[in-house]
């Protein structure tokens, strides 16, 4: 228990003093405690860069695109696994759709790189047919939609899991009844299924919500170059910019720490909500 | 054997038939397919896949030149010992760590368990942020040091909820007896909690193997010294395109066939144990996910 402890002393509680730094004009030969206090100048120094905005902006943007294409596609995906009925099958293609769960950012950037490149295989192909190429990788304005591809490729398969386990406990009784009253499929989903699996849906819907600032970082730490700050830079990034190649650590801190600040309410208030409709939430009370 | 459809369902018409099947094919290759060029282009010779713009779905003449070479002792050779090396020992060491706390915490009566928890949980809703743990590292002085790698993650919350949910889960009855019989509480630990506990060990272990293997960002804020880089970093020197803020791009462009076979290297190992530990995921996942 004693070296678990001391890890979370050091290294979670520790680094919640260096948030200190979003308050002073670090200079690091100096050190943490010599350097002069500045109070909120770095908070409102940001309130006044565009560039921070522009990172919130796409931050928001990106976000609300991961909720709208990547949140129901694992659903969709589950319903059609659990509607197999042979089980190795299902295996099988459970396994494979787990798989890039395991893989790392750069080995999926390397892939789509890889395969929708300018040299890459679907523009090879495109060649073939005599069509243009298609230019996604690099390309600013397909820059969004490419990251929630990226994503959906990545992790839909894994997220399949709680809404399979959730899809198994529906009672079958439900479906019985609801077929013996000329429900077909369609309205047996809608009034029997999603039903059942609602207190799972809205869970993960407020999980989702209270981290919306929360779209990942080394995924855009390792495109970002491609496609210029304007459409790549995201909050996570911007903190890294800010601190590691501008070397200006206190207003990375202070962005920082805005980010979990506004995080913190988010998950707060998302719960707030679950409450209020009658969920059970993220925590209890 | 041919599974039954629920009387309540009836058999679905061909065409529906059809079209989920056509769907599984389309999902399972967009997963596959894009490994399975790489995997190709590793292998085929390096003039096949200039001859065929950059990459191949079939390697007509077999060549394991790309892995000679990489393997030959160079920086690839020694990013993957590295990588190798991280993750056995931090998987260790998490596991020791993980397991020491989530037991304490999963007993009842332990002095300041509760208030402790809850500071473990609210470093989950409120995680230090990147140039905090920064500062953390450098003064700890772990720069430039493998363990850099290792101790700012030694411990991760959602595994550490995961094992203590599944000790509280074990009959207390057991420990008792155990008790009344003399045991300590590590030899409770050891002999009863430990094997009891199999499964949910290895979902996580490999969850903690998986991370300090994938692990790359850190060795670029941490490390100077590009020697120690993990292939993760190196990975992404080679294939992700280099020149960057690290800066100076030590390695120059190597040919599709080479980077591919990085990327290949880089995957195998997990690719290897995947199918070792996956019939005990969705049990480890689920336990945290109703736990937590």
């Amino acid at each position: 228990m004693a070296p678990g402890a001391l890890y979370f002393l050091v290294f979670h509680y520790g680094a919640l003093f260096g948030n200190a730094l979003a308050f002073v004009d670090y200079v690091p030969f100096l050190g943490l405690a010599d350097s002069a206090w500045v109070g909120l100048a770095n908070f409102q120094q940001m309130l006044g860069d565009p560039q921070f905005w522009n990172a919130v902006a796409n931050t928001i943007v990106i976000a609300g695109l991961q909720l709208v294409f990547f949140f129901p596609a694992p659903l969709a995906l589950a319903l059609l696994l659990h509607s197999l009925v042979g089980t190795t099958v299902k295996r099988f293609v459970q396994s494979v759709v787990y798989l890039p769960h395991f893989l790392s950012w750069v080995i999926v950037v390397a892939l789509f790189q890889h395969m929708l490149g300018g040299a890459g295989v679907v523009n090879g192909w495109m060649g073939e047919f005599g069509l243009g190429a298609i230019h996604v990788i690099g390309n600013p304005d397909a820059y969004k939609p490419l990251v929630v591809a990226q994503l959906i490729w990545k992790e839909c398969g894994w997220a399949t899991i709680i809404f399979l386990a959730a899809l198994s406990q529906v009672d079958d009784q439900q479906y019985e009844a609801a077929a013996l009253d000329g429900a077909g499929w369609w309205r047996r989903l809608w009034h029997v299924t999603l039903p059942g699996i609602r207190p799972v849906i809205v869970l993960l819907l407020i999980l989702r919500l209270g981290e919306f600032l929360e779209v990942g970082f080394e995924q855009f730490f390792l495109q970002r170059q491609a496609v210029g700050p304007e459409a790549g830079e995201v909050l996570d990034t911007f903190v890294y910019f800010t601190g590691f190649a501008n070397g200006e650590f206190g207003y990375a801190a202070a962005a920082g720490l805005f980010k979990g600040l506004i995080g913190v309410a988010l998950v707060y208030s998302a719960n707030r909500i679950a409450h209020r409709l009658g969920e059970q939430g993220v925590y209890r009370r | 054997m041919r599974a039954t459809y629920p009387a309540w369902q009836g058999k679905p018409g061909p065409g529906l038939r059809l079209a989920k099947a056509v769907a599984l094919v389309v999902i399972v290759l967009l997963v596959l397919f894009p490994l399975w060029t790489v995997v190709a282009t590793s292998l085929a010779s390096p003039q096949d896949v200039i001859a065929n713009g950059g990459w191949v779905v079939w390697p007509e003449r077999f060549t394991f030149g790309a892995y000679s070479e990489i393997l030959d002792g160079g920086v690839v050779t020694r990013a993957l010992l590295v990588s190798g090396g991280v993750t056995v020992i931090g998987t260790a060491l998490s596991l020791v760590c993980t397991v020491g706390l989530a037991y304490a915490l999963s007993r009842p009566h332990v002095y300041g368990g509760r208030p402790m928890l809850l500071l473990i949980l609210f470093t989950f809703l409120f995680p230090p942020g990147m140039i905090p743990l920064f500062l953390v590292v450098r003064t700890t002085g772990l720069f430039d040091s493998y363990a850099a790698l290792v101790l700012p993650f030694l411990i991760n919350v959602f595994n550490l909820i995961v094992l203590r949910g599944f000790f509280q889960s074990i009959p207390a009855e057991l420990l008792e007896a155990a008790r009344i019989d003399g045991a300590g509480e590590l030899t409770m630990l050891w002999r009863i909690v430990l094997p009891l506990s199999k499964a949910v060990l290895a979902v996580v272990s490999l969850f903690y193997a998986v991370a300090y293997w994938n692990r790359f960002f850190e060795a670029i804020i941490y490390f100077n010294d590009q020697t120690k880089w993990p292939i993760g970093t190196v990975l992404r020197q080679y294939v992700t395109g280099g020149a960057d803020l690290s800066g100076d791009s030590t390695v120059t462009s190597a040919p599709q066939s080479t980077q591919m076979a990085v990327v290949v290297l880089a995957v195998a190992p997990i690719v290897c144990i995947y199918p070792l530990l996956q019939r005990y995921f969705v049990k480890g996942v689920l336990t945290g996910a109703v736990k937590a």
